[in-house]
């Protein structure tokens, strides 16, 4: 029992447990929230989206935290993700109509399809290193976005209709599910706080297993020390490969669950800017540190809304509260005091 | 680190929370008036600004004009920014609805607008757009949004009425169409026009696209275009890149006829446009800013001093909404004393049965399915100023 | 003759991407980082020059120089409020950094200037020569920024390879340690990249602007990334290879354009990038370097 106590308590797993208890905490305090008082209708159109995000900027640090490749294009897989998601829920919309099991199954299959897109483009990508991998990351988000784009996609009682880059479909009674530039319309709302809430676990157990794994060691190794990694038998590129992969899949969850909580969405919305986006939450939040993003995914979401009242300032002052918070993150005099403080109130007074 | 975002996480939180139970109906004030509570949503950062500053500037003139005059109706005008984003969209009508909107203009953009259409229905809030010109705001194949209606033309409508008048007035030109294809309002307008234009037989000889990417450079597309031989070109455009074809057009020292929609008002405006280069451009508009009329010029007045810029249509169309909904409200003789569920169903009833004289048109009707009755109409550029081409 | 105008138009279309991913290059090169703000400098050059011209009457040459000299003064500023502060973090935290300044300068811009779109006067020329009955037109813009393309190449490999300065820089790439134990002061040298960088986005910013004469506050985010796309294309901190990748990228987009389809243009560019790079992994002219251990 004190064995088990201990191991818990132990630094690497108070932080795990931490995240654990973040999400399942604020999770029961705004369920109880919500059915005891009035909440605020922003306060609650903000949840699912921000588990959306949650989701990704956490899948996003998998590949740039743990495995050291910087990824520009993580949106071009929220967009798989939540496509595959739309087209597969307006097509069983019939068939099931229990929405939990619907978003369950869409969900699965979104993530499915991201994730094989993921383990096609990894190929390509994880031969290249440094600032040319992040380059072909943005290059495969832009191409996706692009190929969403021209694609018109209908179903009526003749079946599925697909045509690609000018609208021929003749739909007699159907419906659209993909036009164009104009996306999806009409798709049913079936996401919820709960399946959020849900799907961040799944996440943090994911990514947890995956670090705690053979591979997941495997990866910081070649992170930290690709040539030392390879010279001991390590095999990187599988390693590597993994990671991406789940990356890929927890990022169309992400984009699943967000494309069902609106009733309209648009190709545009996985730009560039998105991507870029997800990667301001992860370096907010730190490399590698999980419960930070979780954290600073929350404040970065929530920050623009509340600066609504400084109206056309608002989000000059989100460009500052970015760089002054990234100039005191790094800042070198700010760690030495922190460091002074922090040795003086510990007993032991570390030495360096 | 860490810590610093933590406490700040927890003070954000209150803060969010904070926002609830504030919400309260205008109503009945001691001077027999009555404060109408009037939202709106349309981008007031980003690429899209320049749209969602024209209609807050615009209402925020009309708001003023009614609230200085001796009318009974006031109203409190609060417009909120949605970076022309369905999410943020969702987020700004959620903000609105917590601060106790009764009115509202809807989005700006389409594609803003379309993601909070259905949320206007369920929640009962009467919302009339002044620019979302696409049919996802007002209906969707399987429901009809029936508090939702537009002052603006729809894009298939203007699709329609472009090829109605290709065919009927440049029956055997060769036309070549260039139009942005990620673009809702763009590829919607089109769609319609290709095959309206395939039924009525006008002769599209080339299709040219270009996305938010490739929005600067147009030789390829104008070079193909003058290769078949194309006379006319038809520009679903807004004028910004508009501007920009008309130019590179010339400077290959290509002339056919350009003929625009609505979007391409505000192209003589542009600060710094040679106006000579849209000499003899044909363009469907419900709003010239050098109109005669005291409206119109009483309205460009006021917003050039207020404001420095000459309004174009989505001005033009916000400001109507504005008084639209004044005179809605004034027809049912409006107290402030009915449920917000009895204030939309009476909107709805007005907006159906009243005609409504506007900047925009006179003598505007709206359909049960929230499209105004507005008849796009042909101008032409001729020295500078908009004449009727009909 | 139509394929030679396409590919005209598009050479100085890749002309402007190449002197864009010139500054993009030498600031990787030297200072490690991706600059994204370097987008929204070619936006501040062209409002510079517009407002120079148009509301204070300046000639065009004065408007040129008042522009280079405020991107110039700008970057440098940049650099040392925002960048050299974060010297010792990771690359990312200054990507981030960067981000932000980007964000910033568009929002400022914003409402400085407005958000409506201005016209950009043609301050350099107008006009055009004619070949083969007019069959084939070229302005003389399409000249002018094709020349200045190659004047500032030349002009920079000779700065770079002869000069004091320019030698510092390339120690200062090589080694940062070892260029300092020689006495070479790192803060200036990254600060006179800087300022170069910035100045030619403020030559960019007129040619672009001048060719293409639209200017709104966000005119330098596609230019940008495009540009990005074309050093690495070329091998990112390689100069000759930002003006070899911004040329073909230009090319490619217009052909691409001509001959495949406009709505795809975007995506099959990109897509002939990643083969490129699965063949040569460091670009066309990228050093490849060896990792020691």
């Amino acid at each position: 029992m004190k064995t088990i106590i201990n191991e818990l308590l132990h630094h690497r797993n108070r932080s795990r447990m931490l995240s654990f208890a973040l999400i399942i905490g604020s999770y029961l305090i705004i369920e109880f929230l919500m059915h005891s008082i009035r909440i605020s209708r922003l306060f609650t159109s903000m949840l699912v989206p921000c588990c959306c995000y949650i989701i990704l900027a956490l899948s996003l640090n998998l590949v740039v935290g743990f495995s050291g490749e910087l990824s520009l294009g993580h949106a071009g897989f929220m967009a798989v993700g939540a496509f595959t998601a739309i087209i597969v829920s307006g097509l069983s919309a019939k068939m099931i109509p229990d929405p939990v099991i619907r978003l369950f199954i869409s969900v699965l299959s979104g993530s499915i399809l991201s994730g094989l897109t993921g383990l096609l483009i990894s190929v390509p990508v994880l031969k290249l290193s440094g600032d040319y991998l992040a380059i072909v990351t943005l290059a495969f988000g832009q191409i996706i976005k692009s190929l969403i784009t021209n694609i018109y996609l209908g179903f009526d009682s003749n079946g599925l209709q697909l045509s690609f880059v000018t609208n021929e479909l003749n739909l007699e009674q159907g419906k659209m599910l993909l036009s164009g530039p104009m996306g999806a319309t009409d798709t049913a709302k079936i996401s919820n706080f709960s399946s959020g809430a849900l799907l961040i676990v799944i996440t943090l157990f994911v990514i947890y297993s995956l670090i705690d794994s053979k591979y997941g060691r495997a990866i910081m190794a070649a992170r930290d020390d690709r040539i030392a990694a390879e010279s001991i038998g390590i095999d990187i590129l599988r390693s590597k490969t993994l990671a991406f992969v789940a990356s890929s899949i927890l990022a169309g969850a992400a984009g699943a669950l967000y494309a069902l909580n609106y009733s309209t969405l648009q190709p545009a919305k996985f730009d560039f800017n998105t991507s870029i986006l997800a990667l301001v939450y992860v370096v907010f939040g730190g490399l590698g540190n999980i419960n930070g993003t979780i954290i600073a995914t929350t404040v970065l979401y929530v920050l623009p809304e509340l600066l609504r009242s400084l109206q056309d300032y608002r989000m000059l002052i989100y460009a500052i509260v970015l760089i002054i918070v990234m100039q005191l993150g790094s800042s070198v005099r700010l760690k030495r005091s922190m460091e002074k403080l922090k040795n003086r109130f510990s007993k032991k007074g570390v030495i360096r | 680190m860490k810590k610093v975002l933590c406490v700040l996480l927890s003070i954000l939180c209150l803060l969010t929370l904070a926002g609830c139970g504030k919400s309260g109906n205008g109503g009945n004030d001691s001077d027999g008036t009555v404060t109408v509570k009037l939202g709106g949503s349309g981008p007031l950062s980003g690429d899209a600004k320049v749209y969602g500053e024209a209609v807050r500037n615009a209402a925020q003139i009309a708001v003023d004009e009614i609230n200085a005059s001796d009318s009974k109706i006031k109203f409190d005008f609060r417009m909120e920014d949605d970076e022309a984003d369905g999410e943020k969209a969702f987020t700004a009508y959620s903000t609105l609805y917590d601060w106790g909107m009764q009115v509202s203009l809807l989005t700006v953009t389409s594609g803003a607008g379309a993601a909070v259409a259905a949320s206007y229905d369920e929640d009962k809030i009467f919302a009339i757009t002044p620019s979302g010109s696409s049919t996802a705001l007002v209906y969707t194949d399987s429901k009809n949004f029936r508090g939702n209606f537009q002052m603006c033309f729809t894009d298939p409508n203007q699709g329609v009425a472009s090829a109605d008048y290709l065919a009927s007035y440049f029956g055997g030109y060769k036309v070549a169409v260039i139009y942005k294809s990620d673009d809702v309002y763009s590829a919607g307008v089109y769609e319609k026009f290709a095959a309206e234009a395939e039924a009525k037989g006008v002769s599209v000889v080339y299709v040219g696209a270009f996305t938010d990417d490739t929005s600067t450079d147009f030789s390829t597309q104008l070079t193909a275009a003058k290769d078949c031989n194309a006379n006319l070109i038809y520009l679903p455009i807004y004028y910004q890149p508009a501007s920009l074809i008309l130019k590179q057009a010339f400077d290959m020292a290509y002339t056919p006829i350009f003929f625009g929609i609505d979007g391409m008002d505000g192209i003589l405006t542009l600060e710094g446009f040679d106006t000579s280069l849209a000499e003899g451009v044909y363009l469907l508009t419900p709003f010239a800013a050098d109109a005669e009329d005291d409206l119109t010029k009483n309205f460009v007045e006021t917003y050039r001093s207020k404001f420095g810029d000459t309004p174009n249509q989505f001005a033009a169309d916000a400001y109507d909404c504005v008084y639209a909904i004044k005179q809605a409200l004034e027809n049912m003789n409006y107290d402030g004393n009915m449920s917000s569920e009895e204030l939309y169903e009476a909107m709805i009833a007005q907006f159906t049965s009243m005609t409504f004289n506007g900047l925009t048109g006179s003598n505007m009707t709206w359909a049960e399915n929230g499209e105004v009755s507005k008849a796009p109409k042909a101008v032409i550029i001729i020295n500078g100023v908009y004449v009727s081409a009909e | 003759m139509t394929f030679l105008t396409y590919l005209i138009s598009g050479l100085a279309l890749g002309s402007v991407y190449a002197i864009i991913a010139l500054g993009y290059t030498m600031v990787y090169g030297i200072a490690k980082m991706l600059n994204f703000a370097h987008g929204d400098i070619i936006m501040v050059g062209g409002y510079a020059a517009f407002y120079a011209c148009t509301r204070y009457g300046l000639p065009a040459g004065l408007s040129i120089l008042l522009s280079v000299l405020t991107c110039t003064i700008l970057g440098v500023i940049i650099e040392r409020l925002a960048y050299k502060p974060l010297r010792q973090a990771s690359s990312l935290s200054v990507l981030i950094t960067a981000i932000g300044v980007s964000y910033f300068l568009q929002n400022s811009a914003q409402l400085m200037f407005g958000s409506d779109t201005k016209i950009f006067p043609s301050i350099l020329t107008e006009g055009s020569f004619r070949f083969f009955d007019g069959k084939l037109i070229i302005s003389y813009l399409t000249i002018i920024t094709i020349l200045t393309c190659i004047i500032i190449m030349i002009g920079l490999t000779t700065f770079i390879n002869k000069t004091k300065i320019g030698k510092a820089m390339r120690a200062c790439a090589e080694d940062k340690g070892a260029a300092q134990l020689m006495g070479i002061n790192i803060d200036t040298t990254i600060s006179i990249t800087f300022a170069i960088g910035s100045g030619l986005a403020a030559i960019a910013a007129i040619l672009l602007c001048s060719t293409y004469p639209s200017l709104s506050p966000t005119l330098g985010s596609m230019p940008g990334i495009k540009a990005f796309t074309a050093a690495v294309f070329g091998g990112i901190g390689s100069i000759p290879g930002a003006l070899l990748g911004g040329v073909l990228l230009g090319i490619i987009e217009n052909l691409t354009k001509a001959y495949i389809s406009t709505q795809l243009s975007d995506a099959i560019v990109f897509a002939v990038l990643i083969i490129v790079l699965l063949i040569k992994p460091t670009g066309l002219l990228g050093k490849k370097e060896n990792v020691k251990v």
